[in-house]
């Protein structure tokens, strides 16, 4: 049993386990204590100093963060004292900070500003000497802005904890500053592009390489036809841009919405989801069947498939070949698409909406450029409806255009960790037995880091894993590559948690993050869905018949294979 | 495996030669006789007087003793006396002759004249402070600079030759380990270490007996044992003068502290910057280990203890001990927040003790004098005694051992002989860049850890710089400002951007920009700093500004209200002037300025253009005539 | 980086930063050791030996290049033959070390942290090199030169002029 401590956080009582810090006991006591450099999950560094209380037992001030409760303890936090040094220190943070937050894409949702206003602060009470640095702008996927950044660490931690360690402190002191190895371009560095480090910035130090301006100037030109598709895990996060309930569906809405700003269509793209459930299913059971090195590998995720390019390449032949369904979407809509409308493909404006910034840079593969003019992100979508005058909350729910509107709620689970395991699943199975009828398999769903199972079908043992986040990902691989463990088929996405919980997200104030179970509420969102879905299989998805009737014959055919496959390259990183 | 009986062996074997070097002459000609050498010469070895090239001394004593056939002459090269301004210092036994400044020359004379058979002592060689007004010689430790110290941390320094573990086993080293594997339950020490009431003397002054019992309750199988040996303090070198001179007593008492915590290894984490110090170590540790004192069942005890060294880079926040383990890491030398304290989770997340050099030097003697005996040092809240690195406008610099509670005065009068060239003394700083000053006023005050808390400084590690009235106060306090924010490691945010924009405002106040909100402002920076930061080089960075405030407000105000600096430092607040009545036209500061900022014909009063001066004093310095001024 | 400080490293040199590498990897903690005998080995740390270093240690650049930058005595630029260090602890400093640097400074001409354009010096600053007594100091490579006077900078380096 666990020892549970007696203290009292501004006279109230609480009763929490051993080793609580005084930060989680405070909230149960619903108190809610200033933080900038804790992150639940990801950051802990009692650095920045915003949360000092006052606790017996203690000298001076003490971080809430990390101070852990005793017996009889108590705890003061919002006396004068504290209330002073917290002014003091956004000060200081002040003093050194670019404040340029008119024109700030985290203005109104930015920590230090929220905190400034809250403890009324002289933000030029201690200007003084500061250092510039350039603005990284070296990759399409993150830009770095130096002279906004208080190095709270936390994009460091969200790095260190993906195992990539792209980026670290440099330097001591005053000029400490993040940054690449030898202050080199985020483009140089082993950057995946998974985004974590982002959402994970509680200031404008850290944001995604916005290519919204385009799409306005394609919206806008006359000559131009703008085509929107929207990821599975969009509609389950574009709610929180508008104050909505976390795990809000928001399909329709969010449909509505893209709609008045003028494309020329609206696309789900949960329908090459299962594009690529068909190929990869196939894929995996001519693997099996011709024994080919295994396990075979997801290829959806581009931050994970960059991380192999450089970190792992041996398993590169081990890569499904199939393009990620936002490229699948590319290609289809720039050659079946065109052909059947009588659409020049250069007049064809491709707008992807994802959760994702490595998606920015995926687009731009040279495998496979040109399929996809623009890769935006969800906040860069609720960016723009915010923009257009869009009153979002007070939408009617319409829905995607045809013929892409429809698909299966495999599809849409793609969104979650283990989704993409659990579409193909379905698929496999039935492909390699008819018969076979399970639609969940509840194994691979949920956030633990490695989930594994043993499935039989038709004579075949199908041993699968799933795993999400990089640091997993390379205990996965490591026990992989010692012999281990052996898998036929494993699922991987660079971000813990899966797409709902990518680096293209909404950025959640931190008294909410660090109070919710985020990916978890996500994920809900899409399952709820899947399971109100009529169609559970992608091979029972009406949409994916007329495709390979009218265009592509049958799975994993050379026609597929020119369309909707892709290939990788060795590209060695440290 | 080492015996204690073999142990005994090479105490007695040694036992005479090490006593001769301690106690007075008549003894020692006695007991000289029975070692085989007529004579014993000491030369030091420490960094301070192999910087005036003791290594020459040595080199030409060997010379001229195989010259002139003086093979009953035994030459040790030890580590620091202690009165480092007069290195190169060469020491003879048995008469105890105190040689100072020696070059190879002077050593050439004194082997001719005194280590020859029936040689008399060189008298205008020696020390002059041993030879009285009617010529006789006194012994060196009856003079002023040794007579009020108290040599405990410091027993072995300057006495036995640190490179020898023999000498150091004849001194007394590895006599407490042997005791406290003999006789002694972990307990046991532990309560002796706590009996003994022995504080840290690395600044902060936490109990050591408490520490090594926390270590002791946390449970598990690996613990650690480590010793700062990172001394940052710029102007401090008492940890430096102890490794140098004997490297043993550390090695010594980590691994008492090691049997007493249930711990098998230790880490010593010394700077790079003291090559000598490190170099000793390694061959201290090499020998320990051949002579079984230390690696697997020491001294037949069943009891394992092996120690590793460890660099440090240049970082003066890894004297702060978290910042220590994490730098013993291989990582950024970053502090962590504590609680959990290292004794429960400090280095790789193990429980672990950490003490500084000199407090580990003190353990040996708490052990074999016992606790009753050391408790009776010092005052009653501190015990024992202090080293400091007694430095800057003083007349003799250098190290001293003073039991706690002696006086400023006391240190600063008599043991350093006031203050050199007729200045008065203006305040002593102590700690360092985590310490304060202690003005004029508080002279009386008993140095020990309270008093100097209380009167707004702190004891540091030892650091003692005496400042005359050609200092200025603001200008220390920024000097001392740019040496904590040059080594913020930058994580928390009071001292990252704290220690950079109180430095910004007192550089304001030296330029004679200062505004009266300024002091407004650095008050309560500093307050903030030293309540907010995260560790101890935060919380103390802002204590030479808050404790020069303190005293010496004034002086702020004049810099700050009539735009003076009245010590004449700060450049920015004076001009220099010659005065006409004086000047006789010599010539010689036109010759000397760098800048050609000063004009005049010869034997006519020279006149200084203060538009192309630079300030740099060179003239006033070269006045022979006292015609120039600074105002 | 420009191509006056393009990085030279020899097969000799690699040998043995290999060697040091294989010898310390499975000492935990071992990147500071590392990164002091590679110093020692090439005179700095430019990125080639750094990536050496990470590739050899399993760990990533931008980890050495944080541990490398935290240290005050890791150097990421060549230093010069000589390397002047002038000591600004506080003895030193109330005992005038700052005007040492400074006319060093003057004499050749760059400022603390620099080197030469013909490579010959370095200045740095230390903190204590623990020689008080003789306050105020300076160290030329391994030599330590103490009661120094602005007046006799001069003197000091031309005996190293004179040398080269």
């Amino acid at each position: 049993m666990e020892k549970m401590v007696n203290l009292k956080i501004n006279g109230i009582s609480v009763t929490v386990p051993e080793g609580t810090t005084i930060l989680q006991a405070a909230r149960k006591a619903h108190i809610e204590i200033p933080t900038l450099c804790f992150l639940k999950d990801v950051s802990c560094a009692g650095s920045c100093r915003m949360c000092v209380v006052e606790a017996t037992g203690a000298r001076g001030l003490v971080a809430a963060c990390v101070y852990p409760v005793a017996e009889g303890m108590e705890v003061r936090t919002n006396t004068d004292k504290c209330r002073r040094s917290r002014k003091m220190t956004l000060e200081l943070f002040l003093s050194k900070h670019k404040k340029k937050c008119l024109s700030c894409e985290r203005n109104h949702n930015c920590e230090l500003q929220k905190l400034s206003l809250g403890y009324s602060v002289d933000e030029d009470r201690f200007k003084g000497e500061d250092f510039v640095l350039p603005i990284d702008l070296s990759t399409p996927y993150v830009v770095r802005d130096n002279d906004k950044c208080i190095n709270c660490m936390r994009c460091v931690a969200a790095c260190r904890k993906q195992h990539v360690n792209a980026i670290g402190p440099i330097g001591r002191g005053f000029n400490v500053h993040i940054g690449s190895a030898f202050d080199r371009p985020l483009s140089e560095s082993p950057c995946v592009g998974c985004g974590q480090c982002i959402v994970a910035c509680p200031v404008g130090a850290l944001s995604e390489n916005s290519t919204v301006d385009e799409v306005w100037d394609a919206l806008g030109d006359g000559t131009k036809k703008v085509v929107f598709f929207t990821a599975p895990s969009v509609r389950a996060t574009l709610g929180e841009a508008f104050d909505m309930p976390i795990g809000t569906n928001v399909e329709g809405k969010m449909v509505a919405a893209i709609r008045r700003l003028n494309p020329y269509a609206v696309f789900n793209m949960d329908v090459t989801a299962d594009l690529t459930i068909m190929e990869e299913a196939s894929e995996l059971i001519n693997r099996i069947k011709t024994n080919k090195p295994m396990p075979m590998f997801t290829s959806c995720c581009p931050a994970w498939i960059k991380f192999v390019e450089q970190t792992y390449p041996e398993f590169i032949p081990q890569l499904s070949t199939c393009k990620s369904p936002q490229q699948m979407f590319g290609a289809l809509l720039k050659s079946y698409w065109c052909e059947k409308h009588g659409i020049d493909p250069k007049t064809l404006y491709v707008v992807s909406v994802i959760p994702c910034t490595a998606k920015k840079y995926e687009c731009k593969r040279e495998q496979m450029a040109g399929d996809v003019d623009a890769a935006i992100t969800t906040r860069e979508l609720a960016r723009m409806i915010k923009t257009a005058g869009i009153k979002f909350n007070e939408l009617p729910d319409e829905e995607f255009d045809n013929p892409f509107a429809t698909a299966s709620g495999a599809g849409t689970i793609f969104g979650a960790t283990g989704g993409v395991m659990e579409a193909a699943l379905r698929t496999a199975a039935h492909m390699l037995d008819g018969n076979f009828e399970v639609l969940d398999f509840f194994a691979v769903r949920g956030t633990q880091p490695i989930k594994e199972a043993t499935y039989l079908v038709a004579g075949h043992t199908l041993r699968v894993a799933v795993t999400s986040g990089l640091e997993n990902a390379r205990t996965l691989l490591e026990s992989i590559k010692s012999g281990a463990k052996k898998y036929d088929f494993v699922e991987i996405m660079a971000c813990p948690g899966g797409c709902v919980n990518g680096g293209g997200q909404p950025t959640l104030s931190d008294s909410i993050r660090n109070s919710v179970e985020l990916k978890e509420a996500r994920a809900k969102a899409l399952y709820t869905s899947d399971v109100h879905n009529e169609l559970r299989r992608s091979a029972d998805s009406p949409v994916m018949d007329v495709l390979y009737d009218e265009f592509l014959g049958f799975p994993n055919s050379h026609k597929a294979h020119e369309i909707l496959h892709t290939s990788y390259k060795e590209n060695k990183k440290i | 495996m080492m015996t204690n009986a073999q142990l005994d062996a090479i105490r007695e074997k040694k036992k005479d030669l090490i006593r001769v070097r301690r106690v007075i002459k008549e003894e020692g000609e006695k007991l000289a006789a029975k070692t085989g050498y007529r004579k014993q010469v000491l030369v030091c070895g420490g960094t301070g007087c192999t910087s005036s090239h003791s290594m020459q001394v040595i080199a030409q004593l060997e010379k001229s003793l195989k010259e002139l056939n003086l093979d009953d002459i035994l030459v040790v090269k030890t580590g620091c006396f202690g009165l480092c301004a007069l290195g190169p210092i060469m020491i003879v036994y048995p008469e105890g002759a105190f040689y100072a400044q020696m070059t190879p020359e002077h050593v050439k004379t004194v082997a001719e004249k005194h280590l020859v058979k029936g040689g008399e002592i060189v008298k205008e060689l020696l020390y002059q402070g041993t030879v009285s007004e009617d010529g006789s010689i006194i012994p060196f430790a009856e003079t002023p600079f040794y007579k009020k110290q108290m040599r405990i941390a410091l027993r072995n320094c300057g006495v036995i030759a640190p490179e020898d573990i023999e000498e150091a086993i004849g001194a007394g080293d590895y006599q407490a380990l042997e005791k406290v594997l003999k006789e002694m339950t972990p307990d046991d020490v532990i309560n002796e270490m706590l009996a003994s009431g022995l504080r840290g003397r690395g600044g902060a002054g936490f109990p050591t007996g408490r520490k090594w019992s926390f270590a002791k309750a946390s449970p598990g199988n690996v613990k650690y044992v480590c010793c700062n040996a990172d001394e940052g303090d710029p102007g401090a070198f008492m940890d430096r003068s102890v490794l140098e001179g004997d490297p043993h007593c550390v090695l010594e008492a980590m691994a008492i502290a090691g049997y007493a915590i249930g711990s098998n290894h230790g880490f010593i984490y010394v700077r790079a910057e003291y090559p000598v110090a490190v170099q000793r170590l390694k061959i201290a540790i090499k020998q320990a280990r051949e002579y079984g004192l230390l690696g697997k069942n020491i001294l037949g005890s069943g009891f394992d203890f092996d120690i590793e060294i460890r660099l440090g880079a240049g970082a003066f926040v890894c004297g702060e001990e978290t910042a220590l383990m994490t730098s013993i890491e291989g990582h950024r030398g970053e502090p962590r927040p504590r609680p959990p304290f290292p004794a429960v989770k400090g280095l790789f997340g193990k429980p672990t003790i950490l003490n500084n050099v000199e407090t580990w030097a003190n353990v040996n003697p708490i052990i074999m004098n016992g606790a009753a005996w050391f408790s009776t040092i010092g005052t009653p809240n501190s015990s024992g005694t202090k080293v400091f690195a007694l430095g800057g406008k003083i007349t003799n610099v250098g190290l001293v051992e003073v039991p706690m509670g002696t006086t400023l005065r006391e240190i600063v009068e008599e043991i350093g002989g006031g203050i050199p060239n007729g200045k008065k003394f203006k305040a002593a700083q102590t700690g360092g860049p985590s310490g304060g000053c202690i003005p004029a006023e508080c002279i009386d005050t008993p140095i020990d850890y309270d008093s100097l808390l209380a009167i707004g400084s702190m004891m540091g590690s030892g650091g003692m710089i005496i400042l005359d009235e050609d200092t200025c106060m603001v200008d220390i306090s920024k000097f001392y400002l740019e040496f904590t924010a040059d080594e913020s490691c930058g994580k928390c945010t009071p001292c990252r951007i704290g220690t950079k924009r109180l430095l910004q405002l007192l550089t304001k106040i030296t330029e004679g920009k200062g505004e009266p909100e300024d002091l407004v402002k650095i008050d309560e920076l500093a307050n903030h700093m030293k309540q907010s930061s995260l560790c101890a080089l935060g919380q103390s960075a802002p204590n030479p500004v808050l404790s020069t405030l303190r005293y010496f407000r004034k002086e702020y105000e004049a810099h700050i209200n009539d735009k003076i600096c009245p010590a004449g430092v700060c450049k920015a607040l004076f001009t220099y002037h010659i005065i006409p009545d004086k000047c006789k036209g010599c010539t010689l500061c036109a010759r000397n300025c760098p800048v050609k900022a000063i004009s005049g014909e010869v034997k006519k009063p020279h006149v200084i253009d203060t538009a192309k001066c630079v300030k740099c004093g060179l003239c006033i310095a070269n006045c022979k005539f006292g015609a120039i001024e600074r105002k | 980086m420009d191509n006056k400080s393009a990085f030279h490293g020899s097969a000799e040199q690699k040998a043995r930063l290999t060697a040091v590498i294989e010898e310390s990897r499975s000492t935990p903690g071992c990147l500071m050791h590392v990164l002091q005998e590679a110093q020692g080995i090439y005179g700095y740390l430019p990125i080639e030996v750094q990536t050496m270093i990470a590739e050899g240690l399993g760990i990533s650049l931008s980890e050495v290049y944080g541990v490398a930058t935290f240290y005050s005595q890791f150097s990421l630029k060549p230093k010069g033959k000589h390397r002047i260090s002038v000591c600004l602890g506080t003895a030193c400093y109330v005992k005038g070390s700052d005007k040492i640097l400074a006319e060093v400074e003057k004499q050749l001409g760059i400022k603390c942290g620099e080197c030469t354009e013909d490579g010959l010096f370095s200045i740095d600053s230390c903190r204590c090199v623990g020689a008080c007594g003789l306050a105020p100091v300076m160290m030329i490579d391994e030599e330590v030169y103490g009661r120094l006077k602005p007046e006799s900078v001069k003197e000091i380096l031309d005996k190293y002029r004179e040398a080269k």
